[in-house]
């Protein structure tokens, strides 16, 4: 199972406990996730699935290639974060 | 000048105003000895564009606009006290292969929702919502649930749309005829004035008498080529509608069919922001800017305009509201007028807050130091 956890910066607005999940894709992950927490899914997601534009997920500290489709590899054990890119004024 | 409408007794006068801001939605009292403050706060550091308070003053829904996170809706239904999260407003998936640009701009269209810009609701208690690209959603459980008005999405004359200050299209005026919730119309930036008879079966595109003076001259009266900034309805006399155009002050006799322009208005006929007096459906106010390249109050005075006379005069008011210079902006969701016609309050984009309570004669600031305000709403 790999290990999702989340930016703080999501707690002010939403829970994201932090939780493993079976999945063969960062997307499979994330919708594991999103069954047992369905809250958290357009927080980090557009209407067409794809990631936000300011939300980047990592995989063993690399950056996901697939930000549309979510097809990028995961395996057991793998580390998975979804970090948000804070700006403005 | 006409003589004043005869208002209703002081004591139906609103007590709470809502103020959406960039940084947090403010609920601002009047005390016993008249005075506006905040008395609450909710969101503290996000964008709030829009709140809607149902009658009744007990329900509302705000949106707010996390920008990293996206647009999402909070619900109270205890006045204002606590908020909740409820569903927001999603598009459909995009077919593959669909093209969908903006036509001026020919980039895509996001099938998301980019803004939530405005709310309207019937006596059926459906509450109506447009966003930015240009999707128009009902729910009729107070934000449960979203189902979004296919019949305009999918029309093709929505794809003409096009942009203005922002990137897409939106929908920022959404009237629900108090008479019949079925008939509905819709102020579109850019894309015109739309009506439904049946609640959103069918779609017209009507307006005629705008004038788009940014347009090329055979295109100056193209009805879905018109930038209305806000439309507002009389609730007593739903026939007639006030219009802050891109290109001036619109008035319709016909529930927004066919539409009057305003002329010789001082000090400018540019602005985004209009209320109509509840109770008698020639007075509305206005808070014009100098021009479109240029928005600013004219020679720094921040005015409201006010007509008593379904546009034939124009006044100006501007006891109370700051001496030159002045840069304060008026968004088109950040005037409005309580439900006596009494009180009225607008905010600007420099964060100040001004209440009348005589209709515009003279006005008292409430702050000059919140963040840039993008509505104002009284709760009754």
């Amino acid at each position: 199972m790999a290990n999702l956890s989340f930016t703080a910066n999501l707690l002010r607005h939403v829970e994201t406990p932090s939780s493993a999940h079976d999945g063969a894709t960062v997307g499979e992950v994330l919708e594991s996730y999103f069954a047992e927490h369905p809250q958290v899914r357009n927080y980090l997601l557009n209407d067409q699935g794809a990631v936000r534009k300011h939300v980047s997920i990592f995989v063993n500290g690399r950056l996901i290639a697939d930000r549309t489709r979510l097809t990028d590899p995961t395996t057991p054990h793998d580390d998975v974060f979804v970090a948000q890119a804070l700006s403005g004024g | 000048m006409s003589s004043s409408p005869k208002p209703f007794p002081e004591d139906e006068m609103s007590s709470k105003i809502l103020v959406g801001t960039r940084k947090g939605l403010f609920i601002l009292t009047r005390d016993a000895g008249g005075a506006w403050k905040i008395s609450a706060d909710h969101f503290l550091g996000d964008p709030v564009p829009l709140v809607h308070c149902e009658k009744g003053g007990k329900r509302m829904l705000a949106s707010l606009d996390l920008g990293h996170f996206g647009t999402k809706v909070r619900r109270s239904l205890d006045g204002g006290e606590s908020f909740e999260e409820v569903e927001a407003p999603a598009y459909p998936e995009k077919p593959e292969g669909e093209i969908d640009k903006c036509p001026w701009r020919e980039i895509d269209l996001p099938w998301t929702t980019k803004l939530l810009w405005s709310f309207g609701q019937g006596s059926d208690g459906v509450v109506w919502a447009g966003t930015i690209p240009g999707g128009v959603f009902k729910t009729a459980d107070f934000g449960e649930s979203w189902t979004m008005v296919r019949s305009l999405w999918d029309d093709p004359r929505r794809k003409q749309w096009t942009g203005g200050g922002y990137d897409f299209a939106g929908v920022h005026s959404i009237l629900v005829d108090p008479r019949d919730p079925q008939q509905v119309t819709l102020g579109v930036s850019v894309g015109g004035v739309w009506k439904t008879p049946d609640a959103g079966t069918t779609w017209e595109l009507v307006g005629q008498g705008q004038r788009a003076a940014y347009n090329p001259p055979e295109l100056e009266f193209d009805l879905g080529g018109q930038d209305p900034h806000c439309i507002v309805q009389s609730p007593n006399h739903p026939e007639r509608m006030w219009m802050q155009h891109h290109c001036g002050i619109f008035r319709s006799d016909d529930a927004g069919r066919t539409w009057i322009e305003i002329e010789d208005v001082a000090p400018s006929a540019f602005g985004f922001a209009v209320a109509v007096y509840p109770i008698d459906p020639d007075t509305a106010w206005f808070v014009p800017a100098q021009k479109d390249e240029h928005r600013i109050p004219v020679d720094g005075k921040v005015v409201v305009t006010r007509t008593r006379d379904g546009g034939k005069t124009i006044e100006s008011l501007r006891n109370g509201l700051p001496e030159p210079p002045a840069f304060d902006l008026t968004f088109r969701h950040a005037l409005d007028v309580d439900n006596t016609g009494n009180c009225l309050a607008f905010g600007s984009t420099t964060g100040s807050l001004w209440v009348s309570e005589d209709q515009g004669d003279q006005w008292s600031v409430i702050s000059e130091h919140l963040p840039p305000v993008l509505c104002v709403r009284f709760l009754d």
